[in-house]
């Protein structure tokens, strides 16, 4: 008898989005997606009770993509609860910020660069991005370091798949990442305090065997649509059993290395965030518990679910890239 | 120096600004929580009302003590009776905060609950500013005042510590430099300041 056991990552047939939920909002994206995209924004764009003068402000546009479509295991956090709250410190501290003061941002045209330890430096253009290799959607779970968490349908390709079309030389230890310097369209990076005290450029990193591993993605769009600015576009990466830090924004630059690179959040606060930030319930961060975690599933406070933190968010199968390491001391 | 004429008005115009002070942080507190609950608020609502309600209570309390040296250099001793009222307020919104902490954050995980107050020192700090300005709030009755006699004022200066701790709460529980607590602190800072014979006498 053929028994099947399923990867500690797939969630049980209780937690999974009603087929009819789900097709329908697939059939509402269509039909929308003929209209527009940006009217399906507009409609949904919300105001806090303290924006009593919001204006008609232009709304940045996406477009709808063609992927290979993934499987939901877990319920969707509603996606404009996801395009507005986000930590995107380039665009200013607070979570609303990005969603506010990036709807201008200009992702075309853009330039990410593979270079350093490689036989074949690659540049791509922005085209590129959605044509270089096939796109796929992948369902994950993000946890945030902040103890909150959300389930996103990402559109991207493996960042493996791109790193082997560059060669990686034996030499390369570690991938290091960084995000746009633009202060002209970032106000984050124009001054100290809207930006949060943070080194700009935003620099994050991986060891190479865990960018090389299949789960780790480089989005280019969500919810079946281009990549919305507040979320990283043109181009992010998606590291989904680490924290959500770690899955820098808006990349212009991917370089092989031997050593292991600086990483933004570990310069500011070394003892709150280290380089591997692999979600571990076990290791609390020193300001609060990270054995639980608030899956925010929609708008009101009522939808807020508990639930336990699990070890690399679940994704279990990373687990033999951390073998012999202690990770309380290496969080 | 020119001496100011002390100010006086009609006893209804104080009464009136206590019944705005009343109907403003009573609404918009309500209405804010009602959005919460029915899913207005923009992003993460829970995240929304934590920072509405503790840096509204911040606001209410900053307010409350310019209310004495705004009516000492004005002249205008009338002016004192809405100290109180704002004052209420501020302990009413840390009371909310509390309230939403327990019940949408943690949503009553009483062990957890419990371990945070304890072990995180920005949570700790910020309780026990909120346990001062909730002994405020229960005493804040006239009925109260009257017996509690000399004690009263003595409690009441505790104010400043719940202040502080209130400040250092807010910066704390920040991740990055930011300017806004910032600024706080200054104002904060200044209000102390303005009040440095006083507060030295508490600790004589």
């Amino acid at each position: 008898m053929l028994i099947k056991s399923p990867s500690s990552s797939h969630e049980t047939e209780s937690h999974v989005t009603d087929e009819a939920v789900f097709n329908d909002r697939r059939s509402i994206l269509k039909k929308l997606g003929f209209v527009g995209a940006s009217a399906l924004l507009s409609s949904h764009a919300q105001a806090g009770p303290l924006d009593w003068f919001s204006s008609d402000k232009p709304v940045f546009e996406q477009r709808p993509l063609d992927f290979i479509k993934g499987k939901a295991d877990d319920a969707l956090t509603p996606e404009d609860m996801a395009t507005s709250y986000n930590n995107f410190y380039e665009f200013g501290t607070s979570k609303s910020d990005p969603k506010e003061h990036a709807q201008e941002f200009k992702v075309d045209p853009w330039t990410l660069t593979i270079d350093g330890l490689v036989e074949k430096p690659i540049t791509l253009d922005y085209d590129d991005l959605f044509k270089k290799l096939t796109l796929e959607e992948r369902i994950y779970r993000l946890r945030c370091v902040e103890a909150w968490s959300m389930v996103i349908p990402w559109v991207g390709f493996e960042l493996g798949k791109l790193l082997a079309l560059a060669k990686p030389l034996s030499s390369a230890k570690y991938v290091a990442f960084s995000t746009i310097h633009d202060p002209e369209q970032m106000r984050g990076q124009r001054s100290r305090f809207v930006g949060g005290g943070v080194d700009y450029p935003y620099v994050e990193g991986l060891r190479l065997d865990e960018a090389m591993h299949p789960l780790s993605l480089l989005g280019v769009g969500m919810y079946g649509k281009t990549m919305p600015p507040q979320n990283g576009a043109p181009v992010r990466l998606v590291s989904p059993w680490k924290y959500g830090f770690k899955s820098i924004k808006s990349i212009v630059s991917i370089r092989l290395v031997d050593k292991m690179p600086p990483t933004s959040w570990n310069i500011l606060i070394p003892s709150e965030y280290g380089f591997y930030a692999n979600v571990n319930p076990k290791v609390d961060h020193p300001r609060w518990s990270q054995a639980r975690e608030r899956r925010i599933m929609g708008s009101s406070v009522f939808d807020q679910k508990r639930i336990d933190t699990k070890m690399f968010n679940g994704y279990s199968e990373v687990a033999s890239l951390y073998d012999k390491m202690d990770l309380q001391k290496f969080y | 120096m020119l001496t100011k004429k002390p100010i006086r008005v009609a006893p209804r115009w104080i009464t009136l600004l206590r019944a705005i002070i009343h109907a403003t942080s009573f609404l918009w507190l309500s209405y804010v929580l009602f959005l919460g609950l029915t899913g207005g608020l923009a992003g993460d609502p829970v995240q929304y009302l934590l920072d509405f309600t503790g840096i509204g209570s911040i606001n209410l309390m900053l307010l409350s003590l310019c209310v004495s040296p705004v009516s000492q250099y004005f002249k205008f001793a009338q002016l004192v009776r809405v100290r109180k009222t704002l004052g209420v307020y501020s302990a009413i919104y840390a009371l909310a905060h509390l309230c939403v902490f327990i019940a949408f954050e943690l949503q009553f995980e009483w062990l957890l609950i419990v371990s945070e107050i304890i072990e995180r020192p920005y949570i700790t700090v910020g309780f026990l500013g909120l346990l001062i300005l909730t002994s405020l709030l229960v005493t804040s009755f006239e009925k109260v005042k009257q017996k509690m006699g000399r004690t009263w004022g003595k409690l009441h200066q505790w104010v400043y510590v719940a202040l502080v701790l209130g400040l250092v709460h807010y910066l704390w529980s920040i991740k990055a430099n930011e300017l806004q607590p910032i600024v706080y602190i200054v104002f904060g800072i200044v209000l102390l300041l303005q009040r440095r014979e006083k507060i030295k006498s508490i600790f004589k």
